[in-house]
């Protein structure tokens, strides 16, 4: 899980262009819309399309994204149980 | 329908930003690709909302925000650009991933910024402006049509000060891409021998420029803009000096009454006659001045232009880098823009002391 | 200067229709123009619904007057098609009687011809007479296309805000007669489906995979489709003795300054913008007969546009419906269509269905009409549009006064 929680906040700051971020900055439990990173919903479209491409997992609905990017730990889960 | 400039901001090939120099020191390309000399964006935008922005909407953000200084009107009654490719980075980033990627795996944001109406829609959304907000995007008649809509405005009652700009990106890619229809030279041409070339083709360019218009007579202000006329594919150069006539009679005006006149002149043999028409015949009397060679040609390099001309009236000073030959003047009242983009969308701006 | 502006002519292709005619016959037998994509190939053709022109590009430059062989973007030929047939409604055969110009509004321009030739373009080693196509990628492409095959020369622009686009090169059109700039004006817009589109706006999930539901509680998305509409706009002076279809009496433009794509919740910047047409107009919402919705069926723009309309209306909503399940949502074109559908819903005092309405939106006070009225007394047509980059226009169109 740690493994996979440090390799998607890699992922993250890639797909997002967070250039002035590092992997270090991004706390495993914090937000990462709103108040925390400051992440909008065109990021969470950007973070959807990371899901499908990098691990192979389709969410259909946008609105999902809120419970999912919650914080890169619930990503990280979400992965984990979804993956084929 | 009259206005006057009363703030400026501008990114260009040239130093045209953060200096008191008004082209003193110009900035020679070594190629036929003249790009924007950017300012450090971390002084206009926060690094999360730049993060997502191409650079021609940081660059435009950037020259926004400084026209917002100049003129000393934080919050403008309506914003209106002109841009002939919009976004056109991110439009290539788009169109690839979409090849490369067979339509699948695409994220939303290059196609997002990638709209044309993205610059002014982004300049709002940074003000909270709800005001007035149009893009026009009209080849060589963008910039004009973003500043006669400026013009109407002002003339209706609805903005005592609006905010009105241009803004092209030229890439790589796309410089290629017009190559292949003979826009640029083949051979590489030095900055001030491009008024000499005698070969078709110009030299590329970019920038982004805005401009707070205003009803507020001052001293302080640049200019007065006082006509702005649009000439679409004239018949003749007869037909050209008709219009301008005519413009210039409608403000009982002759000729002989501009001090200056700027030419959109971009070495390429195929379009400069008209400007050497009029320089030689009708304006035989007037100062010469060009700048294509110091901007580059592009659809919007009408905003360059009418900083030129802004600046001349204000500092009552003609650059050496963009006299053509003897200056004919003794003080700078009224000057005449006459541009046009590839011999196409031809337009004339009338200009005068304040 | 002319205190008014009159509609004297106007013309529309789109997948209801290649002209007013069959455009009405639609309505009256209720068919929808959203199917199966056809004329792009594409990864989406089998799963996302499109409202498609139903013709070739061959075809298209046929009916759009063009010597045979004759090759253009699909952006230039749906406009010259629709431009056309509102100059030959206006009766003008003279462009020289009057200062004439055009405002015509994309929001791809010629991306459908640039998408397939890209690549060929960028390969300097392949050469051809596609080659021309190059210039075409400049949204005012099309506008100098249409332009030139009309002989229009006084004054040409492009407009372009996205979805709002073509409603307001109308109002920019109206504001250069009324400032005395220009006699008459084809105003309008147009754009042709693309790869680019679609898998823009797939990218961000709002693409219905069924027939798109405006104002339906259940609704998925939108369906995009392509198609021109223009109209004809003529100063009191140019169109004195004249047919006059209607006046365009208000119209106002304003910023949501909420999001660079989703409306606010409240639609701040609709309020404002239909504020605005209701203040130019002088008339009052309860003068409204028929309100010609944005309404893509998208969740955002449908709350938005309805909760702003509830509070401009305050919740005595006219009888209103969204047309796009009709012609899709046409971006660029969709408000020269709409101002089309608004001028003959007063010119035939009839009201078109909102199609596929099964469950009204519980935020909202209204419900959309789901059957073709006829024999209504329209006089006043309330047409909105909205776009990326917060843009929000309104038009009002009204009976001119006997």
């Amino acid at each position: 899980m740690d493994e996979l929680i440090d390799k998607l906040k890699g992922e993250i700051i890639e797909q997002l262009n967070l250039e002035d971020l590092k992997k270090e900055d991004i706390d495993n439990d914090g937000p990462l819309f709103g108040e925390g990173l400051g992440l909008d919903s065109i990021d969470a479209l950007e973070l959807i399309v990371l899901l499908e491409k990098n691990y192979g997992i389709k969410v259909a609905n946008p609105a999902d994204g809120k419970k999912i990017f919650q914080s890169v730990r619930t990503m990280a889960q979400y992965i984990q149980d979804n993956k084929k | 329908m009259e206005a006057y400039i009363k703030g400026i901001g501008i990114i260009s090939p040239q130093k045209t930003f953060d200096t008191p120099d008004f082209l003193s020191d110009v900035v020679e390309t070594a190629s036929n690709s003249l790009r924007c000399i950017e300012p450090s964006y971390k002084d206009f935008l926060n690094p999360t909302l730049a993060r997502r922005m191409g650079r021609i909407i940081k660059m435009s953000i950037a020259a926004s925000s400084i026209c917002f200084k100049d003129s000393g009107v934080p919050m403008p009654d309506a914003i209106m650009t002109g841009t002939a490719l919009g976004c056109l980075e991110d439009t290539e980033k788009f169109l690839f991933s979409i090849i490369d990627n067979d339509e699948q795996f695409l994220t939303p944001t290059s196609f997002v910024q990638s709209t044309h109406n993205t610059v002014s829609g982004q300049i709002a959304l940074q003000l909270k402006c709800m005001n007035y907000n149009f893009t026009y995007v009209h080849k060589g008649f963008s910039f004009e049509s973003a500043v006669l809509d400026g013009l109407m405005t002002i003339a209706e009652g609805n903005g005592n000060n609006v905010l009105v700009g241009g803004h092209d990106e030229m890439t790589d890619k796309y410089y290629r891409v017009c190559d292949r229809v003979g826009y640029w030279k083949q051979e590489t041409v030095s900055t001030m021998e491009l008024i000499n070339s005698k070969t078709s083709g110009s030299i590329a360019g970019e920038g982004a420029a805005f401009f707070m218009l205003s009803n507020h007579a001052s001293a302080e202000n640049y200019a007065k803009l006082r006509s702005l006329k649009f000439i679409y594919k004239p018949e003749s150069q007869q037909d050209v000096e008709n219009r301008i006539m005519e413009m210039l009679a409608e403000k009982g005006l002759k000729p002989e009454d501009m001090d200056a006149v700027v030419y959109g002149i971009n070495g390429d043999l195929r379009f400069d006659g008209v400007y050497n028409d009029l320089k030689d015949g009708m304006f035989k009397n007037s100062t010469a001045v060009y700048f294509k060679h110091l901007c580059g040609e592009y659809q919007t390099s009408g905003s360059f232009a009418l900083w030129l001309a802004s600046n001349m009236l204000k500092k009552q000073e003609v650059p050496a880098a963009v006299l053509i030959g003897e200056k004919k003047h003794t003080s700078l009242k009224n000057v005449l823009i006459y541009n046009g983009f590839m011999g196409d969308d031809q337009s004339a701006f009338l200009l005068s002391q304040c | 200067m002319s205190s008014k502006v009159y509609v004297t002519g106007i013309g529309i292709i789109s997948a209801i229709g290649n002209n007013v005619a069959e455009t009405l016959d639609s309505f009256n037998k209720m068919h929808s123009g959203v199917g199966t994509l056809e004329h792009i190939i594409s990864r989406h053709q089998a799963d996302t619904p499109v409202a498609e022109v139903k013709a070739s590009n061959a075809e298209l430059a046929v009916m759009a007057g063009f010597p045979k062989g004759h090759e253009d973007t699909r952006t230039a030929l749906l406009g010259t098609i629709a431009a056309k047939e509102a100059v030959k409604s206006a009766g003008i055969t003279d462009m020289k009687e009057f200062r004439t110009g055009i405002i015509s509004a994309t929001s791809v321009g010629g991306m459908g011809m640039t998408e397939n030739l890209w690549m060929q373009y960028l390969d300097t080693e392949q050469s051809g007479p596609w080659l021309k196509f190059i210039e075409s990628h400049e949204c005012g492409d099309s506008t100098e296309a249409i332009a030139d095959s009309l002989g229009i020369r006084d004054y040409l622009s492009t407009i372009s805000t996205a979805c709002s686009s073509s409603a307001n090169s109308i109002m920019f059109g109206a504001r250069m007669i009324k400032q005395g700039l220009l006699d008459r004006v084809v105003v309008g817009g147009v754009d042709s489906l693309s790869k680019f589109t679609i898998n823009g706006f797939s990218t961000l999930m709002i693409l219905s995979k069924e027939q798109c539901k405006p104002f339906d509680a259940n609704r998925k998305g939108l369906n995009l489709g392509e198609g021109a509409g223009f109209i004809v706009i003529e100063s009191e002076k140019a169109a004195k003795g004249k047919t006059i279809f209607c006046e365009l009496t208000g119209y106002g433009n304003a910023n949501d300054a909420y999001h660079q794509t989703a409306s606010s919740p409240d639609g701040a910047g609709a309020y404002l913008a239909m504020e605005k047409a209701f203040n130019i107009s002088g008339l009052k919402p309860a003068d409204i007969d028929y309100i010609n919705a944005h309404g893509t069926g998208t969740e955002i723009n449908d709350l938005s546009e309805g909760t702003a309309l509830d509070r401009m209306f305050d919740k005595k909503v006219p009888m209103i419906s969204s047309t796009k399940a009709f012609t899709g949502h046409t971006l660029g074109a969709c408000g020269g269509i709409e101002a089309v559908f608004s001028i003959l819903a007063i010119k035939n005092n009839m009201v078109y269905p909102n199609l596929n309405l099964v469950t009204p939106m519980p935020e909202l006070s209204f419900k959309p009409v789901t059957e073709l009225k006829k024999d209504q007394k329209i006089n006043n047509v309330l047409s909105n549009s909205f776009g990326f980059g917060g843009n929000t226009s309104a038009l009002i169109f009204s009976r001119v006064k006997e």
